[in-house]
């Protein structure tokens, strides 16, 4: 039965073997014979109107082979990017769709919008030739914020939307809501920005495309979460290439944070462009390009109010958001801010009423969509500080303010009013859990340290629960999703008893290959080493719709283990048959098939072997072969969630914000590998200090420039920001996934902002701070404190 | 990246003649500012003139009386000179503070200072040391070199050599770090000599300045209480998205003090 190492244990992770020896294959190191490469001539506005193009002077520039433009695009009659969700309005309204081009025709909506593809026989060649091109751009003013677009005389992006206004979409029991506040004791409101962030994964966006006339076959290699959305997407909708002629591969990718996880334009282009030249393409973004065409996150601009009966119990809850969309309406973009968002204003609360109105804002930005967490972190921000704002306005302690408010761990399953439904969990016990991890009693010592040295200190809390495991299909579907959200896995047993598994997941940093391989390990009594993950390619992996919302154990896991199972079931049969017994006698344990209660038994190993020597089978109720596919679809969400607590201090003399102390207590349900695990959340977490912190993407009204437009001015976390974090996990287990799982790839995003705003808040709220806008940048934080005349001691 | 020409000369002369015979060519010294520019297109010189073969700009000597840092030397190895660290642990500690350990190894003093990046460490500490700078063909003092954003005294063909420092009595840096860049949001560099106190900020403006209330006040009492109610007019101070010009005042305030602090201690 060899290595089995299964649930619970915590071995290297397998591909970092690969990784951390040089040795991983990602699309920028793939060489095709006969390759070009190709360059995108992006828009230099943020809204123009494009009077004409002329392609002469890239043509006749050294090494060009051709100049692809938007009019190319129309005459071959190629479809435009689709999205993925169609949302409405209160009135059943379907949000405005205009078009997306993958180059643009008539206008450029912000600066980066693709204009052209120049294609060379070298990356020099395509650059040089790329600056050539002349394009006559009429330029119009641009407009970059919500609250701006929506303002009446606001330069409009399409003819056909109104005010710039994609959807006014809402949730909830508006009247309700209404009524609760009419007989609330207090009402606590707050006014916030949820800033703009971009991406930044380690490896920028990269593409090769190739042509294969003799098969009539396209390949597609892209740096993308999800390979088998990017085929049924641009085959079927965009360029009208046969499934069965489209291949495309996403080999290792190097980090996605839901950047990666959408169709771009790009990726269609160079496509469509290989068949025109008839050579393969390669295209490799640098980091410049990347901040101008991934896809951002985030970027709302909310009015909250919570309306508390004098006891602190939380009677009715009200948001109102802009959310912007940028340019177009990426793959997701819509679902982001209104269906990831308003079902989770519950949060871990029994609040009974709750109403949310999400206005879908184009801007001339790049488009928006999901960024790790997406909508969930925007939800548990407005909630978890405003319950800060109430609790310091009613002179209620936070941490009690949040206690009398819990769902109780009994009152699970709990229905929230705004659709979903939490099938297990238990904040008091994470609450619980972090309050010591944290130390917090002794908080107060700390504190006086701090002022003895000059420096404010503050505790802050976060007490979250998300939404995860996209998605229930059904679910889904009624929200306005254009297709299903199953994941498949097929379990292949070699005749050597080794296993190679076929999932529709994308493994870009989460450790899949470890995890799954556990997975199996454990199941199937089968050595860890003896099982490979398969993935990333249309040719190998039927099908799947990739790794994002933290999906790939939840909804993939879920598909292998069935599939399992049912390589089990048919273990049994072959070993009834070889065993000569019945097959509801054969028992299947520790990687054994026995005969119950005898010592008659099969090794996996001989079942896997007879499978494919079916010398004396019955063949006409057993079939050769020992392979197995299933397709999973959740019945529900999971729902993550847990307790975040941070502890800043702060230097008033410059307004720096130092993160000291951060534990996080969180209920992923069942946990496979516990360090993968940890991991996850220590990323997770960074990213959401991040956006606390430093993280702002600005671009300037008017002229549409991205000024935070790379490293230099875009600030990443980076390690000396952090303190050692204190992550234990408190599980309870999810009732309806096959082994319990959450999901833990968002969590950490999702529960840290709020829990350093809120520490930063505590610091300050001596001098009447009430609330600190992210990032919590020095500059920002010493405008609050002149602002509030603070008298700064002089050292 | 576009194509160019790349020489590798040994002598100093040689060096120059090619960067005058050469219309559009560019000294090349640790390349971390130069190189990057190249690759996102924004410079494209025809060639190349690496300084790094030439070994009278590398090394760092004393002659008693000033320290001489060769033009060629990078900053990890200023930072780790037992010299400097003994004659001017201010300037050390500058060197220290400059991007991470690979921009340290390869960034060099002479680019730096040839270079005059309005955010960055070098010209704080030539300018408030009171530098002199050794080039190709003369000498330049400090106050004479910096002329305001990327631009110096340097004429076209004219290499920095080596930067000579006078040894102060105590100074010391202080360095508000960009959040997202780490160059200096606000660097002060303040330097006590017999005669009197230097005091010089970069990153505030468009290039390196001095304050001389402060080196007034710091003259009379060499201590951090001295200049903590002195603001700095936020005329020509810089305003970005990192930073308002009053909030860089405010610091050139609070770094300033930092910097006497670090030079006491
Ligand atoms: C990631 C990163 C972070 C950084 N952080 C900081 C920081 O925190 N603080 C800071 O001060 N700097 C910082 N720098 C800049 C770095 O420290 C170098 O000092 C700077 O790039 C110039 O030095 P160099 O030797 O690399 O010059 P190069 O890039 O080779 O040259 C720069 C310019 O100077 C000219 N030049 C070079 N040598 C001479 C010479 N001897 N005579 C005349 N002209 C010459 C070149 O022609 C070129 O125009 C950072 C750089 C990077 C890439």
């Amino acid at each position: 039965m060899g290595n089995v190492i299964g649930i619970g244990a915590s071995p290297k992770r397998k591909e970092d073997q690969r990784f951390l020896t040089g040795r991983g294959s990602y699309v920028s190191d793939i060489k095709r014979p006969g390759m070009t490469a190709g360059a995108f001539v992006r828009s230099p506005h943020g809204h123009a109107k494009l009077r004409g193009i002329d392609k002469s002077a890239a043509l006749a520039a050294p090494g060009v082979i051709a100049v692809l433009t938007g009019d190319d695009v129309a005459d071959d009659g190629l479809g435009s990017l689709p999205c993925g969700w169609g949302i409405t309005d209160a009135k059943g309204v379907p949000m405005k769709e205009p078009p997306f081009p993958m180059l643009a025709q008539d206008k450029v909506r912000f600066v980066g919008d693709m204009v052209a593809f120049v294609i060379a026989e070298t990356p020099e060649q395509a650059n040089a030739a790329a600056e050539l091109l002349n394009v006559d751009y009429e330029v119009l003013p641009s407009v970059v914020g919500v609250l701006e677009a929506v303002r009446p005389g606001a330069p409009q992006l399409f003819d056909d939307v109104p005010n710039n206004i994609c959807c006014d979409w809402e949730l909830g029991d508006k009247a309700a809501v209404e009524a609760a506040f009419r007989k609330a004791a207090h009402v606590a409101k707050l006014s916030l920005v949820n800033n703009r962030l971009i991406g930044n994964p380690m490896e920028p966006r990269a593409a090769i495309a190739e042509y294969e006339p003799g098969t009539d076959r396209f390949t597609l290699w892209t740096t993308s979460q999800f390979p088998h959305v990017v085929r049924f997407l641009m085959g079927a909708l965009v360029l009208n290439i046969p499934q069965h002629k489209l291949r495309v591969v996403a080999p290792d990718v190097g980090g996605g944070f839901g950047v990666k996880q959408f169709h771009y334009g790009e990726e269609a282009v160079i496509t469509w462009a290989a068949k025109r030249v008839m050579r393969p393409i390669k295209w490799v973004a640098s980091r410049s390009e990347g901040y101008v065409s991934d896809r951002h996150g985030r970027d709302h601009v909310t009015e909250a109010e919570l309306a508390l009966d004098e006891t602190g119990k939380f009677l009715a809850f009200r948001v109102k958001t802009l959310a912007n969309m940028g340019g177009y309406l990426s793959t997701f973009g819509p679902n982001i801010p209104t269906n990831l968002y308003g079902p989770l204003l519950g949060g871990v609360y029994t609040t009974p009423a709750i109403y949310c109105n999400v206005k879908v804002v184009f801007t001339n930005t790049v488009p928006v969509d999901a960024y790790r967490g997406a909508g969930r972190p925007e939800a548990t921000f407005v909630l978890e500080r405003i319950v800060d704002v109430a609790a310091s306005e009613m002179g209620i302690d936070r941490v009690e303010i949040r206690r009398r408010n819990m769902i109780p761990k009994e009152a699970y399953p709990y229905q929230t009013p705004v659709l979903v439904q939490y099938d297990s969990g238990d904040p008091v016990g994470c609450l619980d859990g972090a309050l010591v991890a944290a130390d917090a009693k002794n908080f107060g010592i700390r504190k006086s340290e701090s002022a003895r040295k000059g420096k404010f200190r503050g505790l802050g809390y976060s007490t979250y629960v998300e939404a995860c495991g996209l998605a229930p299909s059904r679910f889904a579907g009624r929200l306005g999703a254009r297709g299903g959200l199953y994941e498949s896995a097929t379990v292949r047993v070699h005749p050597t008893g080794q296993v190679t598994v076929m999932i529709g997941t994308h493994n870009h940093g989460q450790g899949h290959e470890t995890t799954f391989a556990q997975i199996v390990s454990e199941k199937l009594g089968v050595s860890f080493e003896n099982v490979d993950i398969v993935f990333g390619d249309t040719d190998r992996v039927q099908f799947g719709m990739g790794t994002y919302g933290s999906r790939s154990l939840v909804v993939g896991g879920a598909a292998l283990s069935k599939a399992t199972d049912k390589v089990v079931a048919k273990g049994k049969k072959i070993a009834a048959h070889l065993l000569e017994a019945a097959e509801v006698d054969i028992q299947f344990e520790a990687g054994k098939f026995s005969v119950a209660g005898t010592d008659r038994m099969k090794t996996f190993e001989e079942i896997a072997g007879a499978a494919y020597v079916p010398h004396d089978y019955p063949l006409e109720v057993l079939e050769p072969g020992l392979e197995e596919q299933a397709y999973y679809d959740p019945v529900n969400f999971t729902y993550p969630g847990g307790c975040h607590i941070a502890e800043v201090e702060v230097d008033p003399e410059t307004g720096t914000v130092t993160l000291v102390n951060y534990t996080a207590v969180d209920d992923v349900g069942t946990v496979i590998n516990p360090m993968i695990v940890e991991g996850q959340l220590h990323g997770g977490i960074v990213q959401g200090v991040g956006q606390a912190l430093f993280e702002n993407a600005v671009y300037d009204e008017g002229s549409g420039q991205l000024l935070s437009g790379s490293l230099m001015d875009y600030c990443m976390p980076r390690a000396d920001h952090l303190p050692m974090m204190k992550v234990e996990t408190h599980s309870t287990l999810c009732t309806h996934t096959p082994m319990g799982v959450k999901g833990c790839g968002e969590v950490g995003t999702i529960g840290s902002p709020a829990a350093v705003i809120n520490a930063v808040v505590d610091a300050l709220s001596h001098l009447g701070v009430t609330h600190v806008d992210m990032p919590a940048t020095p500059n920002r934080i010493w405008r609050l404190l002149q602002n509030a005349s603070l008298p700064v001691a002089a050292e | 990246m576009k194509p160019f020409a790349y020489h590798q000369p040994t002598q100093i002369p040689d060096a120059a003649k090619l960067l005058t015979s050469i219309e559009d060519s560019k000294l090349v010294a640790g390349g971390m500012t130069l190189i990057p520019t190249l690759k996102q297109r924004l410079a494209s010189p025809v060639a190349l003139i690496d300084l790094s073969r030439l070994g009278s700009l590398k090394g760092i000597t004393d002659d008693g009386a000033t320290i001489t840092i060769g033009a060629m030397t990078p900053h990890a190895v200023v930072a780790g000179s037992k010299l400097v660290q003994a004659r001017i642990p201010g300037l050390a500690a500058l060197a220290s503070m400059i991007g991470d350990p690979a921009v340290r190894s390869r960034g060099t003093i002479g680019g730096s200072v040839a270079n005059n990046d309005p955010a960055a460490d070098y010209p704080a500490g030539v300018l408030g040391l009171g530098a002199t700078i050794v080039t190709s063909t003369r000498e330049i003092a400090a106050d004479k070199f910096f002329l305001g954003l990327f631009e110096t005294a340097l004429e076209p063909g004219e290499i920095i050599t080596a930067i000579r420092f006078p040894l102060p009595l105590k100074a010391g840096y202080a360095k508000f770090k960009a959040p997202a860049s780490r160059y200096a949001l606000v660097g002060v560099f303040v330097a006590k000599f017999a005669d009197g106190v230097r005091v010089a900020v970069t990153g505030a403006g468009a290039g390196v300045f001095r304050v001389p209330p402060m080196e007034a006040a710091l003259s009379q009492h060499f201590d951090p209480s001295a200049i903590a109610a002195i603001k700095i007019d936020t005329d020509g101070l810089t305003s970005d998205i990192h930073a308002e010009a009053d909030y860089r005042a405010h610091l050139v305030t609070v770094m300033a003090k930092r910097a006497v602090d670090a030079a006491l201690s």
